[in-house]
């Protein structure tokens, strides 16, 4: 075989490599979907995160505006204080609540954001004072069992 | 009687001797090939030539085992997912392994056996008809001119054919997962692009990728050039060099992969 001929076929092997590297980081991976544009951080504190990791989305009406960039542990007020990273594009008020939620059952955690009605928008390094952690299974379902040990001592207790 | 007690471990410190020195030689051998691999980048058309031995002939089984991985992932994938209902996961498990574990490993074993045993029994005939030691009588290195291009063809060449066995095998696993079984396409591309990390997972698989291309095509080079120069030698070098590729890159592949996706953010 002639030199030229293997110089092509170098040419077309790593030209496909590079593009199959290329196609797992556009279509395959988030990097463009999410792009390090213009974002903005806020904390929120949480009684209580679940199973939330970094990285898990930040979704409000379902829409990803942002992700969870970090989450440390408070000693002074014993809650989780978690930091939003949120892009800068979307806007949200000062009285914005947040909560931990699950897709599905079996799911993913992420956060929800609901709008408050404030005319001042969140900035950089503001934290969101209403917060609502996220349901631990077995604390439903000790409250669940109490209220049933309660009701059927009130129906004892009357008969 | 006193013999016959000393010949087991004699027998055994020899082994045991032999084989440090073995390894020994092997780690010298690699230093020598850094250091004089300025010719493979120099005359670059070398190393060109290697590539296209290594990679592009390594092209067609890279594929066609690629799309056949994703396709039984998919399959397999979708038989189990379908149970708890999130059949449209099905994207996440067959890009996420196929790019942390399954692109790398199976690209490197292949390549180990396809590519790694061609370099061992190319060099190893080389000093089987005495062309390295013509060489040596020229005052060509062998090292620099026959080792070091076929070391970084293989080291370029790896990488490569592992991010074309990811995308080939996630092809495969659309093909069946949407075209056949009927998964949502939507759902299927846009979970994977949500939970597949750039850094975490693609930048890993590459890395990885790059760690057994180094790892294959040094134990292949070193086999071949440590080969004895008999026939025999010749293909009892080849079958080590399958051998303790795969296992390296098995036992490397476990490493890694407890360095890279343990005790962090998950």
């Amino acid at each position: 075989m002639k030199r030229s001929t293997i110089d092509v076929w170098v040419g077309i092997f790593v030209a496909a490599g590079l593009a199959a590297v290329l196609f797992l980081a556009l279509r395959v991976g988030n990097l463009a979907s999410f792009s390090r544009g213009q974002t903005y951080e806020v904390q929120a504190k949480f009684a209580n995160i679940g199973g939330l990791k970094p990285r898990a989305p930040i979704k409000s009406a379902g829409v990803v505006v942002g992700r969870v960039s970090d989450i440390q542990f408070d000693n002074q007020s014993y809650e989780a204080s978690v930091t939003f990273t949120i892009e800068a594009r979307y806007q949200f008020p000062r009285d914005t609540s947040a909560k931990i939620l699950t897709s599905g059952l079996l799911g993913e955690q992420y956060v929800g954001l609901e709008a408050g009605g404030d005319s001042a928008m969140l900035k950089t390094g503001e934290r969101l004072r209403l917060t609502q952690s996220a349901v631990v299974l077995e604390n439903l379902i000790s409250q669940f069992l109490f209220n049933k040990a309660a009701e059927e001592k009130e129906v004892k207790d009357k008969k | 009687m006193l013999a016959r007690l000393r010949q087991p471990f004699e027998r055994l410190g020899s082994a045991v001797m032999s084989r440090v020195w073995r390894l020994g030689f092997a780690a010298r051998f690699f230093g020598y090939m850094l250091m004089h691999s300025g010719t493979a980048f120099g005359r670059f058309r070398l190393t060109i030539r290697e590539i296209y031995f290594a990679g592009v002939l390594s092209l067609i089984i890279i594929l066609v085992s690629g799309l056949f991985v994703g396709m039984v992932l998919g399959l397999q994938g979708y038989e189990t997912l379908q149970r708890y209902g999130s059949s449209e996961a099905l994207g996440i498990l067959v890009a996420l392994s196929l790019v942390r574990e399954l692109g790398p490993v199976v690209a490197g074993l292949l390549f180990a056996s396809r590519a790694g045993s061609a370099i061992t029994a190319e060099i190893g005939l080389m000093k089987a008809t005495e062309q390295i030691a013509a060489m040596e009588m020229m005052a060509v290195d062998p090292i620099a001119r026959v080792v070091a291009p076929r070391f970084w063809a293989g080291v370029i060449s790896m990488p490569l054919l592992a991010a074309l066995f990811s995308a080939m095998g996630i092809f495969g696993g659309y093909l069946v997962g949407v075209q056949l079984i009927g998964v949502d396409e939507g759902a299927f591309w846009s979970q994977m692009q949500a939970s597949v990390d750039v850094r975490n997972d693609i930048v890993n698989g590459v890395i990885k990728s790059v760690v057994f291309g180094v790892a294959v095509t040094w134990i292949a080079v070193f086999e071949g050039y440590d080969a004895r120069p008999t026939a025999e030698g010749v293909s009892s070098a080849t079958t080590r060099t399958v051998v303790t590729s795969s296992l390296a890159i098995l036992a490397l592949d476990f490493m890694l992969t407890a360095l890279m996706f343990t005790g962090g953010n998950g």
